[in-house]
């Protein structure tokens, strides 16, 4: 009888064991969210955390600045919000030298909350930064990297994090020679980068296209981003008489050499271009009415889509003015693609808590296609290129420079020049 | 006969003094030496420059390194009297053409720089100079004067301490960005040299420099002052018995610095046009690297040196490297400034003009 009793009990223990862990078990697997790399778990009434990892600071302050606008615009398109919850942008400045970039990113790498960065802005951050985000696991999309390497089949797996919304340079260097030799009818041209991994690969392309078409290459000369007097090195470039240079590098050194280009002997009729880099007002208070008749290589502003009009709109009275720097879109979009790859793997538990899985985001990020943002549609390749690159051709008027706005319409693209031609 | 042995017992002394250490700096200097050599001749035999280059590159190095040099001034001056370098100096330079920068747009934006150049000219230079010199004078009273007992690298930490503060506090004040100094249409175009050409503002920042140089010199040679000053920095103790104000004699080394650092300021500033908070650190460094160059604590070294680097950094490049094949030669611009410094002080481990004395005090 006893022991009948004990059995029982035993039984009823049992018994009570499984109901109460059985249901705890059912609860458990309802809500299962596992990723190879980690996930990130955002708990009700928590914001969603993305940080921009950009030059908001110093001489090149203007190419950051538009594209944290640009993510701004995106985050209040969006209402604020992803999935029913907030989204929260920190800032990091970068610098836009490979110091300022290791640094952003570590001390992005070391926030659990972050669950993507946008940045950086000049390749020679992304160089070294991007690997370190990797390493913690979160993905970046850059809106104005542009060096090839960054995308380059060869790159190594710690850039597998890594996309961008911006052209690759190999598309800007072409259409820049392209237009250098057949529409302004040059022979010879001499290139000037400033060793930073953008400069050195733009002129690179350039000056090969450039050959390819036929013309002589007189120099390739470099100088350091913190330079000052170029005059010495004008003074070299001149001795090979260019009839244009190209030099694709930063506001700083950009105003310098176009400012000094002019007091150099044998350089008074060389024509000058520049590309993307030095794309900005400020650019021209740095070259004053010396940047009166250059040409810039550039996004093609008038190939974006639909939306730009209204974008412009919004920045008009969310900023009090017009862009500053050629990648607002370009920011906005990276924001975009991010956003619905968050949307896309996002899962929310019963208890109201949002799992991201990192290794989840980036493959939804990779996975972007036809996209439609304002610089086109977007699709990213296996490298993580996802432009649709349209780069046009701007020459700075007198009236630029005297308002300091940079020129919103090409003179020549080549799409325009050769519709048969655009994909 | 006795004179042989002499010569013959010194010359014994010499190798004995003689290190494995010296053997190599000399092997090092000699290469560095023969292969300057061997690309000058490349470059000269090569013919790719005209001698109307050679003189211009002659002319933007002489102007470069007038502002070097003024810039040099200060360093080797504090450090002649307190033995100290103050690295807080290159941000002393940049206080003064920053500040003066929004004196320079306010006069062009009301026109008056272009009606009256020469005046306008004159009080963007006094406001530089006095801002120049309040920041440095402020540094030695606030940063170096109370430490100037304790041991010798407390002041080195605090003047690069200063130096920081002082750069955020004008990024504070100013704004992370930069400005851009307006064109003054006076110092616009060239002058013609017979069949050279010079432009106008290097010919005015070269005259400048010079002039400023000379007077400095001659304040610290000739005037009681600035003997008083000379006297302090051979010897404290004693010059303090023969009732020199030792306290004033640092704070007018500071001045005198201050001036030269924002004059230097406003001829880099027409030469350069553009200023930013961060402005000051690679000239800085430049003219400190000038300042033991030629000797630090002597002061027609600093001239000198700062002169010489300028020129080394222009025709350098292009002399030395162009004939070796070198692409892209004035990347290496700064490589070549401080192989310089390296390769003077192999043979000359106290400058161009380094004095004995410098050694023995320090």
């Amino acid at each position: 009888m006893k022991r009948i009793f004990i059995l029982s009990v035993v039984c009823a223990v049992a018994l009570c064991l499984v109901a109460v862990s059985v249901p705890a078990q059912t609860k458990k697997e309802a809500f299962k969210y596992e990723d190879k790399i980690g996930v990130v778990k955002i708990k009700k009434g928590d914001p969603i955390h993305l940080a921009c990892w950009m030059v908001v600071a110093g001489p090149d302050a203007s190419l950051g600045t538009d594209t944290k606008r640009g993510v701004e615009l995106a985050i209040e398109d969006k209402g604020g919000k992803i999935l029913g919850f907030a989204v929260k942008l920190s800032v990091q400045d970068t610098g836009c030298n490979a110091e300022g970039g290791q640094a952003a990113a570590t001390k992005l790498a070391a926030d659990p909350t972050i669950v993507a960065a946008i940045g950086s802005n000049c390749s020679s951050e992304a160089k070294p930064g991007a690997p370190i985000l990797w390493k913690a696991g979160i993905a970046t999309v850059s809106p104005s990297n542009t060096a090839p390497f960054l995308t380059d089949p060869k790159r190594g797996p710690e850039y597998d994090g890594y996309l961008r919304t911006a052209h690759n340079d190999k598309v800007q260097g072409a259409v820049a020679a392209e237009y250098a030799f057949k529409q302004l009818k040059v022979k010879k041209a001499a290139t000037i980068h400033d060793g930073s991994p953008y400069a050195e690969q733009l002129q690179a392309v350039f000056a090969e296209t450039f050959k390819k078409l036929g013309g002589t290459v007189t120099a390739q000369e470099a100088v350091a981003p913190t330079d000052t007097d170029m005059r010495p090195v004008l003074t070299k470039v001149a001795t090979g008489k260019p009839d244009i240079i190209y030099y694709p590098i930063f506001i700083a050194a950009g105003g310098h050499i176009t400012r000094q280009a002019k007091e150099v002997k044998g350089l008074e009729k060389t024509k000058l271009m520049s590309a993307d880099g030095t794309f900005s007002p400020d650019f021209i208070k740095a070259a004053g009415d010396t940047a009166v008749g250059m040409y810039h290589s550039s996004p093609d502003f008038s190939a974006f889509g639909a939306g730009y009009k209204t974008f412009l709109e919004k920045h008009q009275k969310k900023y009090g003015e017009k862009p500053i720097a050629p990648f607002h879109a370009h920011g906005y979009d990276a924001a975009m693609i991010v956003f619905a790859a968050i949307e896309k793997v996002g899962k929310v538990a019963p208890d109201g808590t949002l799992h991201i899985g990192r290794k989840a985001l980036r493959d939804a990020l990779y996975a972007t296609k036809n996209l439609k943002g304002l610089t086109g549609s977007l699709t990213c390749g296996e490298t993580g290129d996802c432009a649709d690159p349209m780069i046009a051709i701007y020459q700075m008027t007198a009236e630029n420079v005297k308002k300091q706005v940079i020129p919103d319409k090409p003179i020549w693209s080549p799409a325009v020049a050769a519709p048969a031609k655009k994909k | 006969m006795w004179g042989e042995k002499n010569r013959i017992f010194m010359l014994k002394r010499w190798i004995e003094r003689i290190t494995p250490t010296d053997v190599v700096m000399w092997f090092i200097g000699g290469a560095i030496l023969l292969l300057i050599f061997w690309g000058s001749t490349a470059t000269l035999t090569a013919k790719t420059y005209t001698v109307h280059h050679w003189f211009d590159f002659i002319i933007f190095g002489l102007a470069q390194g007038s502002i070097y040099a003024l810039i040099a001034m200060g360093y080797t001056m504090v450090y002649g009297i307190l033995r100290m370098i103050n690295f807080a100096h290159s941000e002393v330079f940049m206080s003064g053409p920053y500040t003066a920068y929004y004196v320079a747009a306010a006069f062009y934006s009301s026109g008056f720089l272009d009606q009256h150049p020469i005046f306008s000219l004159i009080m963007i230079f006094l406001v530089s100079m006095a801002t120049s010199t309040l920041i440095a004078v402020l540094l030695e009273r606030i940063a170096y004067r109370p430490l100037r007992t304790a041991p010798r690298l407390i002041p080195l930490i605090t003047a690069i301490g200063a130096s920081f503060f002082l750069q955020y506090t004008f990024r504070g004040f100013y704004g992370s960005g930069f400005q851009a100094y307006p064109v003054v249409k006076i110092l616009e175009g060239e002058w013609a040299l017979g069949e050279f050409r010079i432009l106008k503002f290097q010919a005015v920042v070269i005259v400048a420099a010079a002039i400023l140089m000379a007077a400095l010199y001659s304040f610290v040679q000739r005037t009681r002052l600035g003997k008083a000053i000379r006297a302090v920095s051979e010897d404290k103790e004693t010059s303090s018995l023969m009732g020199i104000d030792i306290d004033r004699m640092i704070v007018t080394t500071f001045v005198i610095g201050g001036m030269s650092a924002g004059a230097a300021g406003v001829l880099y500033a027409l030469m350069f046009k553009q200023v930013h908070f961060f402005m000051g650190f690679i000239p800085g460094i430049k003219a400190f690297t000038a300042a033991v160059l030629g000797g630090i604590g002597n002061i027609p070294g600093a001239m000198l040196g700062g002169i010489f680097l300028g020129l080394v950094e222009s025709v350098g490049p292009s002399l030395f490297l162009d004939g070796l094949g070198i692409v892209a030669p004035y990347q290496l611009k700064d490589a070549i400034a401080f192989i310089m410094l390296v390769l003077v002080l192999i043979f000359r481990p106290t400058g161009i003009l380094g004095e004995r004395l410098v050694v023995k005090k320090a």
